[in-house]
């Protein structure tokens, strides 16, 4: 149990700056998960922590103690990579001991810790296998008990599970997140994939082109992004955003086409005709009979829902996400509920909060 | 058309062993063979095993003015066995170097190692000659195998073999605390065994079959290796003891034909246990 703190972390390589300070505060025993495109920095901030990377400057303590220039074996962190970085010579259980060999614990210590973590991930009958002769989800597992029985104050997750198939990553998510709750280690986890995102994490670090867009909760992140990237990043399929402009008095937006959009939360402020991007969640827009006309270009059904690519009467493209199987045919009329609309600054893609 | 494809196949690889098997067997029948008939040209395919004790004799008593063969062939054994394990010691530690450390002048290093195997013994060896003289290694065990331990090859070899490993491998080394010498010793070595094995294998019989420079540098008969052996035996102005020469030549044979079968197996095993 620990805490971990990061304060204005930068890190260039060469001329390139590819964090631009980061700050960061995790409770003990909180998973905060980091998240964003390839490129965004993500990895390159938990290298940082791990300290497999040299910061430029910042400072990164660990449970009060400055870890910011610290060897990685001295820090007391464990990680799991994302290929596994299994040693292939090495059997399950010498895998596992391996770092604890080194660190000079007594044989019966290694030996009990070893057969603890095997006993919590179900690899006992596979210690005395080789890495070759697992599948790819007991490699991982592997991976994980190596973290395990270092017991260490901070756990750091490399986009653990982004080279197995996709139903094994579903219930090696769930088995992720139920060791850390049972663990209680402070972790940071980095992946691209916005579902593992936001399942695995009490917070989640949406980060963007090496800055951090926004701090929160999974559902907070969810229902109140901080800008057009969050927006558009977290939620399948995406959110849809629309150019509009602001009507004189901050009460609505007006599409390109003229539909007028009210706010249901309160005026915005502006001048009339200030450049607005207003999004709304395709699971959000409502069919209804006798609102705006949508020509659909393309069905997509996904099983228990569908989505509808369409265009509005401006060619506005518009997806909509709607339950069950889609049997309405090439056009219907939509409504889009003032309640879930989000309001962006069309310049600064920021998100533009009601007047109070 | 798969079987007619098998037995053409078989049929070149039988032709192609006897090709190469036809000159040892042919040897092998002259070492039991009156010496006389060999000079009168007069070679046979059929061994006479009556006469196998010509191998036992040069084995324990030599031939004309060379020790007994059981002393080369431990001249030569050492020789090659110091040139294989010191090249392969030298190589790994510089190869482990230029890829994991980062230094100053390391791509320097590395090239100036590299421009090295413009520069083999034949070229070198006067100049290697007067340094042996100034170490006074002339004419010692060492100085036979000294000089032919550095190798560009093999340093090429070991870092092409680093190279491939995965940064996340010796990125978990470092997390778990393993030094550099660790992550060699535990690490680095077990999973290059493969190439290890194979390396040596093919400088052992390099080391085993030196000829010029066991030449220059060893004038007593106590360091004679069995390929030096071999050409003395072959007088030039008195007679030669063909059976004698041959049958050196096949028991010279035996020793790294051993080290190839023996490791063949081992790297063969490391090669399809090596990860996918």
């Amino acid at each position: 149990m620990a805490t971990l703190v990061i304060e204005k972390l930068r890190k260039s390589f060469g001329p390139i700056e590819v964090l631009h300070g980061i700050d960061l505060s995790l409770q003990s025993g909180e998973m905060l998960v980091i998240v964003g495109a390839s490129g965004c920095g993500k990895s390159t901030l938990l290298r940082l922590v791990a300290g497999l990377e040299e910061p430029t400057s910042g400072r990164i303590v660990l449970d009060g103690r400055d870890i910011t220039t610290l060897d990685p074996s001295a820090r007391d962190i464990a990680m799991v990579f994302q290929n596994y970085a299994l040693y292939p010579h090495m059997s399950v259980f010498d895998n596992m001991a391996y770092g604890l060999r080194i660190r000079g614990l007594p044989k019966p210590e290694i030996q009990r810790r070893v057969h603890e973590a095997a006993a919590l991930l179900g690899l006992e009958a596979l210690l005395a296998r080789k890495p070759r002769q697992l599948s790819g989800g007991q490699r991982q597992r592997v991976a994980m008990g190596r973290a395990i029985v270092r017991e260490p104050k901070l756990f750091l997750f490399d986009e653990p599970l982004s080279n197995l198939d996709a139903k094994l990553r579903v219930s090696m998510r769930a088995e992720i997140r139920r060791l850390q709750r049972r663990l209680g280690v402070t972790s940071l986890y980095v992946t691209h994939d916005q579902v593992e995102a936001m399942t695995l994490g009490d917070r989640l670090l949406v980060l963007h082109l090496g800055l951090p867009v926004q701090l929160a909760t999974p559902m907070e992140v969810f229902d109140r992004p901080a800008n057009t990237y969050v927006a558009g990043f977290i939620g399948t399929p995406a959110m849809n955003l629309l150019d509009a402009t602001l009507t004189a008095g901050g009460t609505a937006a007006r599409l390109e086409g003229g539909m007028l959009l009210p706010f249901a939360d309160g005026r915005r402020e502006g001048a009339d005709g200030r450049k607005l991007t207003v999004g709304i969640r395709p699971e959000h827009v409502r069919l209804e009979p006798g609102g705006v006309p949508l020509a659909i270009d393309l069905v997509e059904p996904l099983g228990s829902e569908t989505v509808l690519l369409g265009r509005m009467p401006d060619e506005t493209m518009l997806s909509v996400k709607v339950h069950g199987v889609w049997t309405g045919g090439e056009r219907t009329e939509i409504a889009i509920p003032p309640a879930s609309l989000h309001v962006f600054d069309a310049q600064s893609g920021l998100r533009l909060d009601p007047l109070r | 058309m798969r079987r007619s494809q098998n037995w053409l196949a078989h049929t070149v690889l039988i032709l192609g062993a006897l090709l190469f098997a036809l000159p040892i067997w042919l040897a092998f029948c002259a070492a039991t063979l009156d010496p006389a008939a060999i000079d009168r040209g007069e070679l046979s395919l059929i061994p006479r095993l009556d006469h196998l004790g010509s191998f036992w004799d040069v084995l324990v008593h030599g031939g004309p003015g060379v020790p007994p063969v059981w002393r080369m062939l431990l001249v030569s054994f050492g020789m090659a066995l110091a040139i294989a394990v010191g090249k392969i010691a030298i190589s790994l530690l510089s190869a482990f170097a230029v890829v994991f450390f980062r230094f100053p002048l390391r791509r320097t290093a590395f090239w100036t190692i590299f421009v090295t195997l413009m520069l083999p013994v034949e070229v070198r060896i006067i100049p290697t000659y007067a340094v042996m003289g100034d170490l006074h290694m002339i004419d010692t065990f060492p100085g036979l195998a000294v000089p032919l331990i550095a190798s560009a090859t093999a340093t090429l070899l070991f870092r092409q073999t680093f190279a491939a490993i995965p940064d996340e491998l010796v990125e978990a080394a470092r997390m778990d605390g393993a030094g550099p010498l660790r992550f060699l010793k535990d690490i680095l070595i077990p999973v290059s065994a493969a190439n290890l094995a194979a390396l040596f294998v093919i400088l052992f019989v390099y080391g085993w079959n030196q000829y010029l420079w066991p030449l220059v540098v060893a004038t007593s008969p106590s360091l004679d290796t069995i390929v030096i052996g071999i050409v003395k035996m072959i007088g030039i102005d008195t007679s030669t003891e063909w059976n004698k020469v041959m049958a050196t030549a096949v028991i010279a044979l035996i020793p790294p034909v051993v080290v190839v079968l023996s490791m063949q197996r081992w790297f063969v095993r490391g090669l399809t246990e090596g990860e996918k």
